[in-house]
């Protein structure tokens, strides 16, 4: 009997069986053809193309006149002291503050947005607006978003500084983007603000497919709130919240635009990606500047790798 | 009390959502130096801000292009990823789980990996500097963004119909565009928007790609936008003109809130 005829599917991993299925899968094949050829002309392409210019000595005028360097872009030894993107102090500071931009941002986006998900899916009445609310930082353009907070936190004009002057909580102005020490945190804040309706939203849509009768079965308990949201809530929305940690994770990890807009490419924010642009679009280093980008493109892929295990090994230990 | 104590957690976080797009309004109905003082509530309502964004540089220009980049870029991803997201979504072949996982990395990768590579391609086709140019860039994440919503909406119609189709014999073809399209709709809908507002924002490629402030997209534009001098940024223009850029965005959200959440969430809950 054919899987046709009884109406099943072959079961996953095995060759399709008919002559019917073997039909499926070219057509399948050929529906893909188009977005999988445009893929390789515009992705796979274009990153072979960066590898290979980050072993070049190639400028932004003219990138056809370039000659092979080896690794020296990555390091190289020179009269006794090292050169390249990692003897470079000012790449790994990027490095230090892109992964602490993506971890400070990331576990705050987590904890608001599942508070912010909580107290909606508590609500009966609004709930709609404040959906409507929720999405306006996501939808509002990260430039914008940028110059919108740049203006709050305006270090004369600014509407935090005479807020927290009002208040009395301080003394005198603070310079929340040109201080060294607090720009990197302001820029966490912006990011926070304009990305925790993301996982807001998710863990919403997980926590209301919930089957409802297991609180009904707690309160008859009397157990207490915060013990089954711990117990219950959590453990069930944990797929989704690892969804949406790994998607925002990987979405820090290339920040840009806010970190270039709000501060320039300063040292105290500069992030692996304005790192590489600037050495490859202000300073035309086409070959040094790939090379950044390759390392950040490396860095990604590993973590991707580490979450990615990591989250597997969380979900089989959640099952036993 | 507990009630209230509700309430004020909502107004709370209603007003930390809200409040920085509030004063973006308020301070852009600032005339003269009027925007320098800290006001909470509209003080005045002076649109010449919003005279000058537009007059003190091409801003409808600016709009144009951004529009035609962003529904460009939604046309082109929906050409080629609707039959690659049917694919998807609808048969059982070897090797389509890591093709999926393969197209999500595609569309979650550092854009800045492909920024050498693909300034050398938009220059080899002649496109630096035009509106193609920047479709073609974006092109590396619209269309696995495309891709991944679509499969994901697709996976969710019921077998039957597919079934009973092939039961009448129904080619593939048939499959696709009678019985599935007419389907799809409202998940086209909600992709082609989503995608439109991710192409709408895009900075980098816009910033590096682009030449002239004729040439410039509305995220570009106004983060160069500058005054008299370096340390003298017209704040009053900026905020007019984020004003104008968000307000669509946000009557857009405010219309398809429904559909643009499920969209976001089909992905992720259910992949």
């Amino acid at each position: 009997m054919t899987a046709r005829e009884t109406g099943a599917r072959p079961p996953a991993g095995r060759e399709p069986v008919s002559s019917l299925d073997r039909a499926r899968t070219r057509a399948a094949w050929l529906c893909l053809a188009p977005m999988l050829l445009t893929l390789v002309l515009v992705a796979g392409w274009p990153l072979a193309r960066t590898a290979f210019y980050s072993l070049t000595d190639a400028g932004l005028s003219e990138l056809g006149g370039y000659a092979f360097v080896g690794l020296e872009n990555y390091l190289l030894r020179e009269d006794g002291r090292w050169y390249g993107v990692l003897a470079d102090g000012l790449w790994w500071r990027a490095v230090g503050n892109t992964l602490l931009f993506a971890g400070v941002s990331v576990f705050c986006e987590t904890v608001l947005g599942v508070v912010i998900a909580l107290v909606l899916d508590a609500g009966v009445r609004g709930q709609g607006l404040m959906r409507a609310a929720v999405l306006i930082p996501w939808a509002i353009p990260t430039v914008v978003s940028a110059k919108m907070w740049s203006w709050l936190l305006h270090d004369q004009f600014g509407m935090v500084n005479d807020l927290l002057l009002r208040l009395g909580l301080v003394a005198a102005p603070i310079a929340w983007l040109a201080d060294p020490d607090l720009a990197l945190w302001s820029v966490v804040a912006v990011d926070v603000w304009k990305t925790t309706p993301f996982v807001a939203l998710l863990v919403l849509a997980a926590l209301q497919m919930l089957p409802r009768d297991c609180y009904e079965a707690a309160r008859v308990d009397g157990v207490h709130p915060v013990r089954v949201f711990f117990q219950v809530t959590l453990p069930l929305i944990r797929p989704a919240l690892a969804i949406a940690v790994i998607f925002r994770l990987l979405d820090a990890m290339r920040v840009f635009d806010l970190v270039y807009v709000m501060t320039g490419a300063t040292d105290a924010t500069v992030t692996m990606s304005v790192y590489a642009r600037q050495q490859l679009v202000d300073f035309q280093d086409v070959g040094y500047g790939s090379a950044a980008a390759v390392l950040l493109a490396a860095g990604v892929a590993l973590l991707t790798v580490i979450v990615l295990m990591a989250a597997r090994l969380d979900l089989g230990g959640g099952r036993r | 009390m507990r009630r209230a104590g509700y309430w004020l957690l909502v107004s709370v976080i209603a007003a930390y959502l809200l409040f920085p797009f509030y004063y973006a309004v308020v301070t852009s109905l600032k005339g003269g130096s009027d925007i320098f003082r800290v006001d909470y509530w509209p003080a005045a309502f002076d649109f010449s801000n919003y005279g000058r964004v537009f007059t003190e540089q091409p801003f409808a220009r600016n709009i144009a292009n951004s529009l035609i980049v962003a529904g460009g870029s939604v046309l082109v991803a929906m050409a080629l990823g609707l039959a690659a997201a049917f694919a998807l979504g609808r048969v059982r072949f070897r090797g389509r789980a890591s093709l999926l996982l393969t197209i999500l990395a595609v569309s979650m990768f550092p854009q800045v990996a492909v920024l050498s590579g693909m300034f050398e391609l938009v220059r080899g086709l002649g496109l630096y500097g035009g509106l193609a140019g920047l479709v073609l860039s974006y092109t590396v994440f619209t269309l696995p963004f495309t891709v991944w919503v679509l499969t994901s909406f697709i996976r969710e119609l019921p077998v039957e119909i597919e079934e009973a189709a092939i039961m009448d014999g129904a080619r593939t073809w048939t499959l696709m565009t009678r019985i599935f399209l007419p389907l799809l709709w409202p998940a086209m809908a909600s992709t082609g928007l989503l995608t439109f507002i991710v192409a709408w924002n895009e900075f980098l490629f816009a910033l590096t790609f682009t030449l002239s402030n004729q040439q410039r997209t509305v995220p570009v534009a106004i983060a160069l936008m500058t005054g008299g001098s370096e340390f003298e940024l017209p704040w009053g223009n900026i905020m007019a003109g984020s004003v104008v850029v968000t307000l669509p965005l946000i009557l857009l959200v405010l219309v398809f809130q429904r559909r643009l959440v499920s969209g976001l969430t089909a992905g992720a809950i259910k992949g």
